[in-house]
């Protein structure tokens, strides 16, 4: 299967896009799947509605919202633009950041179940040996966790991938900078001729996502492993 | 080591008013099932905040409600063996071992891997993971964890209690080892009487959150009316022996009492060796004359010194033997039909057979108390 330059460019966008939305989420999503999980607090539901909420609104509409609050002239996007030299718009970081927002709920939820399902006496007992909250984590609570992080990492990668909506909307569809693998797809839909182009994307599609689902069914089993078999 | 516990905690309905100061080196929180015995030591660990009190170990002040101190868990150094063991699934049984020696400043390690594994006979478990270890060996592998964390105090809360009786009987030389091996103090757990007269040298006994009585092994034992019904049985009295002969032939061993010479089932222990001999009430028969043509091997001169009705139809004697007290419990009709009284000389009946494995307490109690 031959590929053109902007196809290989496509890919490596997408590729990269996706990897950073990942990890980039990792931290944060991790924070939110102990707080939702472990703390009582008000306004809870409301976090966890604000969460959730990429899951339920058209793509378009946090697309535009992004557009709004990221964009050059939006309230964060002049901020981080000024005081950072962060810019969003219009850039891949942009399409990162978009993807990121779209699989956060997905990998949220797969982290919050892990957490919910690690028990508390074995955090108890590691705090009676000496270890202070932070190792307790470190030694304890992130191993046992770690099916889902990997979970987590997975849909938020596969996520990325297929991301189309929210990306357009927020950094539009640029050639070598915002295009990935969904827009070059549908870019090739809108031009006469571009049947095989779509084609070979879609094929290249498909590869990547079951690479994706493989990889992490032997990273789920191996971690698995090291929690109980043995 | 002293410990001082003065706690006042709600949870709900439950209400645990508590107070007690112990000494010992193996102190007995002694109670039925729902008397707050966890959520005492889980306070004393740091696990739980009571609402209100003090907890002191040594001088060392971990709570005190009035002052706004509250020490943290992980800086109480406090070794804590669950009843469910909770070893860490993730990691190995040598992982799991060095776990809380990993926590402690390398100049207030007191044990090392090797002593404690060979003491506790876990040596060729080291590869192994929690899961695939029996009931007994994750027991003794929690043990090793908590005291390789060089604590300065050892909670054990019911540490047997999922274990059948053959691993029970497995495991309680291991705890009279540590006791007597290791200089560290204990607060042991337990529902089981057995238990905690054969461990023990202070007891703690609990009902509902308060503390009924609290004091040295041997004077707990003499109130059966302090035991849970179930219980009460096995009260009596305890005496401390050494041990004078063995008998091969017959399968005895000689022990010298402060109450006089007990032919006991053989043990396993040098001559000379120390322990504590626990006779229960129910087991002590009484003549007035000094019994012949009778099977039972211990007969012991003495003097009743008290008579107590326990319950309608039993009545509690004491006897003077040597040195020593002798509790005997029989029938009220015996009493009144032997013809006996405060201050009529009389000889202790006990069958050596009645001194089963649980009622001989290894090991020395260097403070004296047995």
């Amino acid at each position: 299967m031959h590929l053109t330059p902007e196809e290989w460019t496509a890919i490596h966008l997408s590729l990269k896009v996706a990897f950073w939305a990942m990890v980039g989420s990792l931290p944060v999503g991790i924070c939110v799947a102990m707080l939702l999980a472990r703390k009582e607090f008000w306004g809870k539901s409301i976090v966890n509605g604000i969460v959730h909420l990429p899951l339920v609104l058209p793509p378009v509409v946090t697309g535009y919202l992004l557009l709004i609050t990221f964009g050059k002239r939006g309230p964060v996007g002049a901020f981080l633009a000024d005081y950072f030299g962060i810019v969003f718009s219009f850039r891949w970081t942009g399409a990162a950041l978009a993807c990121a927002v779209m699989g956060f709920p997905l990998m949220v939820r797969a982290i919050r179940l892990s957490v919910e399902a690690v028990d508390r006496k074995l955090e108890a007992a590691a705090s009676t040996l000496g270890a202070s909250r932070l190792w307790v984590f470190a030694t304890v609570t992130l191993p046992l966790i770690l099916p889902g992080i990997i979970a987590g990492m997975v849909l938020s990668f596969a996520k990325a991938m297929g991301e189309f909506g929210a990306t357009i909307t927020f950094v539009s569809n640029i050639p070598g900078e915002t295009q990935t693998l969904p827009s070059a797809i549908y870019t090739f839909t809108q031009v006469p001729g571009g049947d095989a182009g779509a084609m070979r994307l879609t094929l290249i599609s498909i590869i990547i996502a079951m690479g994706a689902l493989v990889a992490s069914e032997y990273l789920a089993r191996q971690a698995g492993r090291r929690l109980i078999v043995e | 080591m002293t410990l001082l516990v003065d706690v006042h905690h709600r949870q709900g309905d439950f209400e645990i008013a508590t107070s007690f100061e112990s000494s010992g080196r193996l102190t007995a929180i002694f109670g039925p099932s729902g008397s707050g015995k966890t959520s005492i030591t889980n306070m004393i660990s740091g696990l739980l905040r009571p609402d209100s009190g003090r907890i002191e170990v040594d001088g060392k002040v971990f709570v005190d409600a009035n002052a706004g101190i509250f020490v943290p868990p992980h800086r109480r150094r406090i070794g804590y063996v669950f009843q469910d063991a909770r070893l860490f699934p993730h990691l190995n049984v040598e992982q799991n071992l060095k776990y809380g020696r990993w926590f402690t400043p390398r100049r207030e390690r007191y044990t090392d891997l090797d002593r404690i594994t060979s003491l506790l006979g876990i040596s060729h478990l080291l590869a192994r993971k929690p899961a695939s270890l029996s009931g007994g060996e994750t027991q003794r592998v929690a043990i090793g964890r908590a005291l390789l964390a060089s604590p300065k105090l050892l909670l054990m809360d019911e540490p047997l209690a999922s274990l059948d009786d053959a691993r029970k009987d497995q495991i309680l030389p291991y705890i009279e080892r540590l006791r007597d091996e290791l200089e560290i103090p204990v607060v042991y757990v337990s529902h089981s009487i057995a238990e905690v007269a054969r461990l023990a040298t202070d007891i703690v006994v609990l009902s509902a959150g308060h503390v009924v009585l609290a004091g040295p092994t041997a004077d707990i034992m003499r109130r059966p009316d302090l035991l849970p019904i179930e219980e009460q049985g096995e009260s009596g009295s305890v005496l401390a022996a050494t041990v004078e002969g063995h008998d091969e032939r017959y399968a005895m061993t000689a022990l010298s009492t402060s109450a006089g010479r007990v032919l006991v089932p053989a043990l396993d222990a040098a001559i000379g060796a120390k322990l504590g001999l626990r006779i229960r009430a129910r087991d002590v028969m009484i003549a007035v004359r000094r019994p012949e043509g009778l099977s039972a091997l211990n007969v012991l001169p003495g003097r009743i010194v008290s008579a107590s009705a326990s319950g309608s139809t039993q009545i509690q004697i004491e006897i003077a033997c040597g040195q020593a007290n002798i509790l005997s419990r029989i029938t009220r009709q015996s009493y009144d039909a032997l013809g006996l009284a405060v201050g009529r000389d009389v000889f202790a009946v006990i069958k050596t057979v009645s001194f089963d494995r649980p009622n001989l307490a290894l090991g020395t109690h260097r403070d004296g108390s047995f």
